[in-house]
């Protein structure tokens, strides 16, 4: 096989590497804040009298983490592999990733210090202060440079549809950013929303649901649509299906943000819109997961033997679940019912640790041995534990959620026949302590699959390098 | 023009603009463009290295 090192293009794999095992790192701390947090409201001593250790500090440092550190690095790792794999040639500049890795880590930095410090704009997904966010959008700027750079000078005569879906990721994040985060500055640390009341509103979650649409669910696409096939080994099922997937997604998603504010002082046709356009979302979403999951058909086998394969099918699984169960709730009268309760968190979390956390997870694992020169991970069966702690925790936390959250719905909209209510808030709070106990063990299942992840990788780098790196065939095995 | 006749003209420009990219994906004279961008995932193995190497190691 040495033979043939020479002749693939000389890739730039350091940016990969580096953000493959900061996507390992920044996920064991982004979950196990949540875990503290998911403890500290069944235990609320555990916050210690501390400010910094708050559960209203916390929490936003929880979501950041997760979203933009671990879910962040696992798309810059993944969508500069996947550009310059299909489109054969090395990443535009070598410089410009570089300052989006060293760029990035330092956005992270500041989130988790000014984060704890009640340093917050209070925007949702968007909490971190002008400074910090005008260093995203450099940050993001540069590295569309660099992706569309890339594909500028490829050498095949297609552009792969993965790329489609992470270059309109890019794009659509940047106008999103740079949109939302238009503010004020008082001082160095604090500013106002440029926007005003009902439109400021509006603008969050424009924003905040195509962070959903775009950042967490076309960008992961991407992924899917490379992987998937590579790690089975045969091109997607329909990629004819994949273009009008990719068309009807991304002209659907941006309308769906006033689902979130269903009763609110919003327009009631922009309510009635938001709901209409994420009812039809169901669609294209359903579309793309048939399309991944069919991929196997003819190889199903696979999964039996393969818990790679079986991360990102399962991935698919919840995808399919939660973009059934999203437009469901977008509609007013279950949302009635659904808004403001923990259902919303259930939602949240099947699509951000059943779909987002293990498609990544699943690419990790495909791309670690690539990136460091071995045949193979260090240890299959650990990658099967891995798989099950994952499984048995994201169901486990759901469910919890599930129950937990359609119980305060009920408890909260009944009424004595006087007109009074039947229960008082704290009531329902009651009525939701064993599910956030149950939900606390779902989530250290999950905590416990990334350290055994984390152990299984640092075996895998440490390992006496067996295959040039520059050469994956074996790893498609 | 009022705001409903737009929404109206958008959803129709909308509407037709899906039909045009389920003809273009859908069209006979494209397939094979697609049957070989379906394939770009693993071109990069086959082009650049020995085929036997790669059967060996599926």
């Amino acid at each position: 096989m040495s033979a043939n090192t020479q002749v693939q293009p000389d890739y730039n794999y350091k940016v990969v590497r580096q953000f493959t095992v900061m996507t390992v790192i920044w996920g064991i701390v982004g979950m196990s804040v949540g875990l503290l947090i998911a403890a500290q409201l069944f235990a609320p001593a555990l916050n210690f009298d501390i400010p910094y250790l708050t559960y209203s500090r916390l929490r936003p440092l929880h979501t950041n983490a997760v979203i933009f550190a671990f879910g962040g690095c696992a798309l810059f790792a993944t969508s500069y592999y996947i550009v310059q794999r299909t489109c054969q040639v090395r990443l535009f500049s070598d410089k410009l990733a570089a300052f989006t890795f060293w760029g990035w880590q330092a956005v992270i930095v500041l989130a988790a210090i000014t984060l704890p410090m009640g340093l917050t704009s209070s925007k949702e997904y968007a909490e971190l202060e002008w400074p910090i966010d005008i260093l995203i959008a450099l940050v993001w700027i540069a590295y569309i440079i660099n992706f569309f750079g890339t594909m500028i000078i490829r050498k095949t005569s297609h552009i792969y549809v993965a790329n489609w879906f992470l270059g309109a990721f890019m794009l659509t994040v940047a106008v999103l950013h740079i949109g939302n985060s238009m503010a004020i500055p008082v001082s160095f640390t604090k500013s106002y929303s440029l926007y005003a009341g009902a439109v400021d509103a509006m603008m969050q979650w424009w924003y905040g649901h195509n962070a959903v649409g775009f950042f967490l669910t076309a960008g992961f696409l991407g992924m899917m649509y490379y992987f998937i096939p590579k790690q089975a080994g045969r091109p997607v099922y329909s990629y004819r299906l994949s273009i009008v997937h990719f068309w009807a997604l991304i002209s659907l998603y941006i309308w769906a943000g006033p689902h979130h504010l269903h009763y609110t002082a919003l327009p009631d046709w922009t309510q009635s819109l938001g709901m209409v356009m994420s009812i039809i979302l169901f669609v294209p979403s359903w579309g793309g997961m048939i399309n991944g999951i069919m991929t196997l058909s003819g190889a199903w086998h696979k999964l039996r033997t393969d818990p790679i394969l079986r991360f990102l099918i399962v991935s698919l699984s919840f995808y399919g679940m939660s973009t059934f169960e999203g437009p469901m709730m977008a509609i007013k009268t279950v949302n009635a019912l659904s808004h403001y309760t923990d259902w919303t968190i259930g939602h949240v979390h099947s699509g951000a640790l059943g779909w987002v956390a293990m498609v990544s997870i699943g690419s990790i694992y495909h791309l670690v041995p690539i990136l460091f020169g071995q045949p193979k991970m260090y240890s299959t069966s650990l990658v099967n534990v891995h798989f099950w702690l994952a499984t048995i925790g994201v169901v486990i936390y759901i469910v919890a959620m599930w129950m937990s959250g359609v119980l305060q719905g009920l408890m909260w909209r009944a009424v004595n026949s006087d007109g009074t209510l039947t229960y008082s808030f704290v009531e329902s709070l009651e009525a939701s302590y064993p599910f956030y106990v149950l939900r606390f063990i779902g989530g250290a299942f999950v905590v416990t699959g990334m350290l055994v992840m984390a152990y299984n990788c640092y075996k895998t780098i440490r390992a006496p390098k067996v295959v040039p790196t520059t050469n994956d065939a074996v790893a498609t095995a | 023009m009022d705001q409903g006749i737009i929404g109206s003209i958008f959803t129709v420009i909308v509407f037709i603009a899906f039909i045009g990219v389920v003809y273009w994906a859908f069209s006979k004279r494209n397939k094979d463009r697609f049957d070989e961008a379906a394939n770009l995932v693993f071109d990069d193995e086959e082009s650049k290295q020995n085929q036997d190497n790669q059967e060996s190691n599926k």
